[in-house]
C-alpha cells in the first residue's frame, strides 16, 4: 500500500482548517467544512509518432462551505496562510448571508460519524508522475510506429491524473486521501480515397498507475496489433439496413449505456429537480422508489464508491461520508438512488450512501456518481453463447458517440464496431450503426447476463454535472448482455444521404 | 507578487534559450436556484503560472496553480528541464516579437458577489411572483473575469480582461410537464432584465397548455438564434485545418486536401469572428497553453484580426496555426473566442419568420448535441424546453419533445430563410462559449428522428 506523498502532507493543512472553522464558528455557522486539495494532471498527445503538445498542470487551493442560518455559504482562495484562510470562512459567511433572502429551504445534512483523522490511498503500483516524460513519449511513440504503414495516422494519447485531498469539518471528521488514474488512448485512421473511418482502443480509464501501461490490467501490444486489419474491413464492410435486431453489448460499449441511463438517472437531486435546468431531471421520480420496473428480473444494479480500481473509489467523501456499496436496481426494480447528506435528509433516507464530490478546490461538493454497475450472472453464459442465441442481430463493442434526452428517457449510441449475427454466429463487420431506444424498453428487453469472467470495468474522466459545471472520473462495471427487438438507425440516412 | 513581477522575474531567471511566460488570474460569483429559491452559490479566485521554455526546438511546458515566488524557479527549471529533453517541435517557428498593451501594469480587474447586488433582489421578486401565480423558476447566474498576462524572451507584453457573464431562467409549471427558457449573456448585470426574461417565459408556459402530440418526421422548423448558435459552434470547432487536411473531418476533400473554397449554401451567409465586435469583445492575441491540432505554444501573441470562415455561403478559411498553414497552403487563422452569422441580405425578426409561416415547428434549443459521424458532421441531439406549433402565421401550442439527427454544414446548404442577427447565449455550450451573434433560421425539412418522453 502506498502512502501520501510527503509533499502534500507537508503543506499546512491542520493549522489552515483550523483557522477557517475556528473563524466559521465565530460567525455563527451552524456546519463548516474545510477542503484543501492539490489536483495534478499530465496530458501527452502523439500524432503519427510526434509528439504534438504535452501539459503538466496542477491545481491547488482549498475551499470552505458554511450552513449559516439554514442557508449555504462558499468560498474558495489560494493563499495557504491562516490568515487568507480565516478571510475566505468570512467571505462564504458573507456569501450565505447575502444569499439568505432567496433561500426558502433551510439546509440540514443527515448525520455521519466523526473520523478523526483517517487516511486512504488507491490502489496504484507506480506513481505516473515518477516517469520521466521521455519515457512516455517513448513508449506511445513506439506504439503508434508499429501501426504507421498499416493506417494512414495513429494519434495516441496519455492522460495522468494524482488526486490529493485534506477535509476537516466542525463535527470532528479529519480525512486525507490521494489516488491516481491514467487513461491510455490510441486511434487509428484510414481511408479508402472515398470514405474515411477510424477506430480507437477499448482499453478503459482506470484508477491504476503506470503500470497499467506496462502489462498489468491490459495488453496494449495485443490489442494494438489488431487494429489495422480491424479498421480495414470496418472501412469496407457493407452499411447497415435500418430496422429491428437483437443486440448483444460487449462492456466496452455497455458501460456508457449504464452511465447514461441508470447512473444519472438514479441521482436524487436530478430526480427532485435541483438539475432541472441544466443537466434534467429524471423519469426515475421519487415516488416511483421500489415500484419502477426499471428492467427485466435480471437486472441488478447496485453503487458503489469502494471497487478496486474504480474511479469514483474514494476512502471518504467530499462530505466526510465514508464510503459505501448499495442497491439501485435489484431484480429488476428501482430500489436505491445516490445520495449526498442533503439529499438523504430531505427524503428521510437515514444516512447518506456518500455520493459528493468536488472536482477542485474552486467548486462545492455535488452529488456525483458512485461506480453504478450491472451485476453479471452467477455462472451465466460466455459472450459467445449470448451471440449463439441470436438469430438475426448485432453484436456492439467499444463506446463513441452518446446521447440522451433530460430525463433520461430517450437515448442513441454508437460505437467502435458493429458485427452483424447471423444464425448464431458472427458475419462481418457493419458500418453507419447507432441503436436508439427508451431507457425502460430497452432494460426490459435484456433477456441474459453474461458470467463474472465477461465483466468488464469501463468509464470515464469527464462525466459532466452542475453549474458552474463540474467533471467526475467514474467507473462502470458490466457483463456482456443481450438485448431483444432493439432499433437500429443507418447513420448516413439519417444525415438524408 | 502581482502578475507582471511574474512574468519579469520567470522571463529573467537564466536556463532556456527562450521562454514564453503566461499568468492567468480569475475570479468568479455565481447564484444557483431551483423550485423558486436558492441551491447553490459561491465566490473563487484563481491564479496559475505557465511557462514555455524553448531550448533548441524542443518545447516544455509546466503549469502550476497559486505559485509563490519562492517556488518560482522551481516551476521554471521543470520547464526548462522539460525542453531540454523534448524532441524537436515540428510546430516551431521564431516567436511572436512585436506587441505591448498600455495598461500592461494596470492591476488585475475582478469581481464579487457585490456583482449581483442588483440582480439578486429583482431575481427574489421574480421568485415571488413566479410562487403566486404556479411556476416554478430554475437557473444559474455566473459572472467572471479572467486576466491573462503573456510575456516572452522575445520582449512581448500583452494582457487582456475578460469579464463573461450569462444567465439561464428556466420556468416550469408545478407538475414539470411545461417548461421554458431563456438564457441571456452579459459582461456586467447590468442590462439584464430578469423580469422581462420571466414574463417571456410566462408566455411560453401559456403556449404550451394546448399540447399537441406530432411522430416523428422531417418537418418545416424555424430555429431561433441560440439554436443555431449551439450548431455553428461545433462547425466552428470542427473547423482545423490540420484535421481537414489529414482527411478526418467534413471540411476534407476526398482525394487529399480541404474543401477551402467550396460553396455551403447558396444563401449569402457569412459565419466570421471578430474579436473587435461590439458586444462580444473578446481577446485580440493567440494564447496557447500547450501546442496541439489547433494552436500553437510559438503563435503566442499573435495577432487575431476579423476572419471570415465562411464569406456569400463560401467556405474561405479554416482554424490553424502558422505550422498548418504552411502544410496546408492557406492563411494563418487561429481560432477567436467569439462566432457571428449574418445574411448579406439581411432577414426578418424571429416574430416576423413566425408571421409569415403557414404550418411548421418553433423551437426553443437544442440539448445534448454530439458528433454521430465526422464524415459528414451529423450531429444528433435533442429539442427541449419548447418546441410549438406554428400554424397561419401564429403559435397554436406545444408539441412533445424530439430526437433529431442533422448536420450543420447540410444545413447552411438545405435552410431556405436567414433571420436578423442578434446577440444570443448558446444553450448547449454556453459552459465554454458565451460571445455569439446569431440569426433565427428556417429549414424546410429538419430530421426529427424519433420522439422523446422528455418534458
Amino acid at each position: 500500500m502506498r502512502e501520501i506523498d510527503p509533499d502534500f502532507l507537508a503543506l499546512p493543512l491542520r493549522r489552515l482548517a483550523d483557522a477557517a472553522l475556528t473563524r466559521a464558528r465565530e460567525l455563527g455557522a451552524e456546519h463548516a467544512s474545510f477542503r484543501l486539495e492539490r489536483v495534478r494532471a499530465e496530458t501527452l498527445r502523439l500524432f503519427d509518432a510526434r509528439l504534438e503538445g504535452s501539459i503538466d498542470a496542477d491545481d491547488l487551493g482549498f475551499a470552505v462551505r458554511v450552513v449559516k442560518d439554514g442557508t449555504w455559504g462558499f468560498a474558495a482562495g489560494i493563499e495557504l496562510t491562516p490568515e487568507a484562510a480565516a478571510a475566505v470562512a468570512e467571505q462564504a459567511v458573507t456569501v450565505a448571508q447575502v444569499s439568505a433572502p432567496i433561500n426558502r429551504e433551510p439546509v440540514e445534512l443527515a448525520p455521519e460519524g466523526v473520523y478523526a483523522d483517517v487516511t486512504w490511498v488507491s490502489a496504484y503500483d507506480i506513481d505516473p508522475f515518477d516517469v520521466p516524460l521521455r519515457e512516455k513519449v517513448d513508449l506511445l511513440g513506439d506504439w503508434s510506429r508499429g501501426l504507421l504503414g498499416q493506417v494512414d495516422h495513429v494519434s495516441a494519447s496519455l492522460m495522468q491524473v494524482k488526486e490529493q485531498k485534506f477535509y476537516a469539518d466542525s463535527a470532528g471528521t479529519i480525512t486525507t486521501q490521494q489516488r491516481v488514474r491514467v487513461h491510455p488512448s490510441i486511434t487509428v485512421m484510414k481511408s479508402d480515397g472515398e470514405r474515411f473511418d477510424d477506430m480507437r482502443t477499448l482499453a478503459p480509464p482506470v484508477g491504476r498507475g503506470y503500470e497499467y501501461l506496462t502489462g498489468t490490467g491490459w495488453d496494449f501490444p495485443a490489442e494494438l496489433a489488431t487494429l489495422p486489419e480491424l479498421l480495414a474491413e470496418k472501412l469496407a464492410a457493407p452499411s447497415v439496413e435500418s430496422g429491428r435486431y437483437d443486440l448483444v453489448v460487449h462492456p466496452s460499449n455497455l458501460w456508457l449505456t449504464i452511465h447514461e441511463s441508470i447512473g444519472h438517472a438514479t441521482e436524487l437531486d436530478r430526480a427532485l429537480g435541483y438539475e432541472a435546468a441544466y443537466a434534467g431531471t429524471s423519469f426515475a421520480t421519487f415516488d416511483q422508489l421500489g415500484e419502477l420496473t426499471y428492467g427485466s428480473k435480471i437486472m441488478n444494479v447496485t453503487g458503489d464508491r469502494t471497487a478496486e480500481h474504480g474511479l469514483a473509489t474514494v476512502g471518504w467523501d467530499d462530505e466526510g461520508v465514508q464510503a459505501q456499496s448499495f442497491d439501485i436496481v435489484r431484480d429488476g426494480t428501482l430500489t436505491g438512488y445516490q445520495l449526498d447528506r442533503r439529499m438523504a435528509l430531505l427524503k428521510g433516507l437515514g444516512r447518506s450512501n456518500g455520493c459528493a464530490f468536488a472536482d477542485s478546490p474552486g467548486h462545492p461538493p455535488l452529488q456525483r456518481m458512485a461506480n453504478v454497475s450491472l451485476r453479471p450472472a452467477e455462472g451465466g453464459p460466455s459472450t459467445e453463447e449470448l451471440i449463439a442465441g441470436v438469430d438475426n442481430g448485432i453484436y456492439v463493442l467499444g463506446d463513441k458517440s452518446w446521447s440522451i434526452d433530460m430525463q433520461r428517457y430517450n437515448f442513441q449510441f454508437t460505437g467502435q464496431r458493429f458485427y452483424r449475427i447471423s444464425g448464431g454466429k458472427l458475419a462481418g463487420q457493419l458500418r453507419d450503426v447507432a441503436y436508439q431506444a427508451t431507457t425502460t424498453d430497452f432494460w426490459r428487453s435484456m433477456d441474459a447476463v453474461g458470467g463474472p469472467h465477461t465483466y468488464v470495468l469501463g468509464g470515464a474522466f469527464n462525466c459532466g454535472k452542475g453549474q458552474p459545471g463540474q467533471v467526475a472520473p467514474v467507473s462502470h462495471g458490466c457483463p456482456s448482455a443481450r438485448f431483444r427487438n432493439v432499433r437500429i438507425l443507418n447513420t448516413v440516412q439519417e444525415g438524408g444521404k | 507578487m502581482t502578475p507582471q513581477e511574474t512574468v519579469e522575474r520567470a522571463l529573467a531567471l537564466p536556463g532556456a534559450d527562450q521562454r514564453v511566460v503566461i499568468v492567468d488570474e480569475g475570479s468568479t460569483a455565481n447564484l444557483r436556484f431551483a423550485g423558486n429559491t436558492l441551491t447553490t452559490n459561491g465566490v473563487t479566485r484563481s491564479a496559475r503560472l505557465t511557462v514555455i521554455s524553448i531550448a533548441g526546438s524542443g518545447v516544455g511546458v509546466v503549469s502550476r496553480a497559486a505559485v509563490r515566488p519562492d517556488q518560482l524557479a522551481d516551476v521554471v527549471a521543470a520547464a526548462d528541464a522539460a525542453a531540454r529533453d523534448a524532441e524537436p517541435a515540428e510546430d516551431a517557428r521564431p516567436l511572436v516579437a512585436e506587441g505591448s498593451d498600455a495598461d500592461w501594469d494596470d492591476p488585475v480587474r475582478r469581481t464579487s458577489i457585490e456583482v449581483f447586488s442588483g440582480f439578486a433582489p429583482a431575481l427574489g421578486e421574480c421568485f415571488a411572483t413566479a410562487e403566486a401565480s404556479g411556476r416554478r423558476l430554475y437557473g444559474f447566474a455566473e459572472h467572471q473575469v479572467d486576466s491573462v498576462f503573456v510575456g516572452s524572451s522575445t520582449g512581448l507584453r500583452r494582457r487582456h480582461d475578460q469579464p463573461t457573464g450569462r444567465l439561464e431562467l428556466n420556468a416550469k409549471s408545478p407538475d414539470m410537464t411545461r417548461s421554458a427558457w431563456a438564457g441571456v449573456a452579459t459582461r456586467d448585470f447590468a442590462d439584464v432584465d430578469v423580469t422581462a426574461l420571466d414574463e417571456t417565459l410566462a408566455q411560453r408556459l401559456d403556449w404550451a397548455k394546448r399540447r399537441i402530440d406530432l411522430p416523428a418526421g422531417r418537418y418545416e422548423t424555424i430555429l431561433p438564434p441560440g439554436a443555431v448558435s449551439d450548431l455553428m459552434i461545433y462547425l466552428y470547432w470542427s473547423a482545423g485545418a490540420r484535421d481537414a487536411a489529414d482527411g478526418r473531418t467534413v471540411f476534407a476533400k476526398p482525394g487529399g486536401g480541404t474543401r477551402v473554397g467550396e460553396e455551403l449554401s447558396t444563401l449569402p451567409v457569412r459565419l466570421f469572428s471578430d474579436p473587435a465586435r461590439a458586444g462580444v469583445e473578446c481577446l485580440d492575441f493567440a494564447v496557447a497553453h500547450a501546442s496541439g491540432r489547433e494552436q500553437s505554444v510559438f503563435d503566442n501573441g499573435l495577432a487575431l484580426t476579423e476572419t471570415d470562415w465562411i464569406r456569400d455561403g463560401r467556405l474561405t478559411n479554416l482554424v490553424q496555426t502558422r505550422h498548418s498553414a504552411e502544410l496546408t497552403g492557406l492563411a494563418t487563422t487561429p481560432q477567436i473566442d467569439n462566432l457571428i452569422m449574418e445574411s448579406a441580405t439581411g432577414g426578418g425578426t424571429l416574430e416576423e419568420m413566425i408571421a409569415g409561416t403557414d404550418r411548421g415547428l418553433l423551437v426553443t434549443c437544442l440539448w445534448y448535441i454530439r458528433e454521430v459521424d465526422p464524415q459528414t458532421l451529423l450531429l444528433t441531439g435533442l429539442t427541449r424546453d419548447g418546441v410549438y406549433l406554428v400554424e397561419n402565421g401564429e403559435v397554436v401550442g406545444e408539441v412533445n419533445n424530439f430526437r433529431f439527427n442533422e448536420s450543420p454544414v447540410d444545413l447552411l446548404n438545405r435552410m431556405t430563410e436567414v433571420g436578423t442577427s442578434i446577440r444570443t447565449l448558446p444553450r448547449e455550450w454556453n459552459d465554454y462559449f458565451t460571445r455569439s451573434i446569431m440569426p433565427p433560421i428556417r429549414v424546410p425539412d429538419f430530421n426529427m428522428s424519433t420522439v422523446s418522453q422528455a418534458n
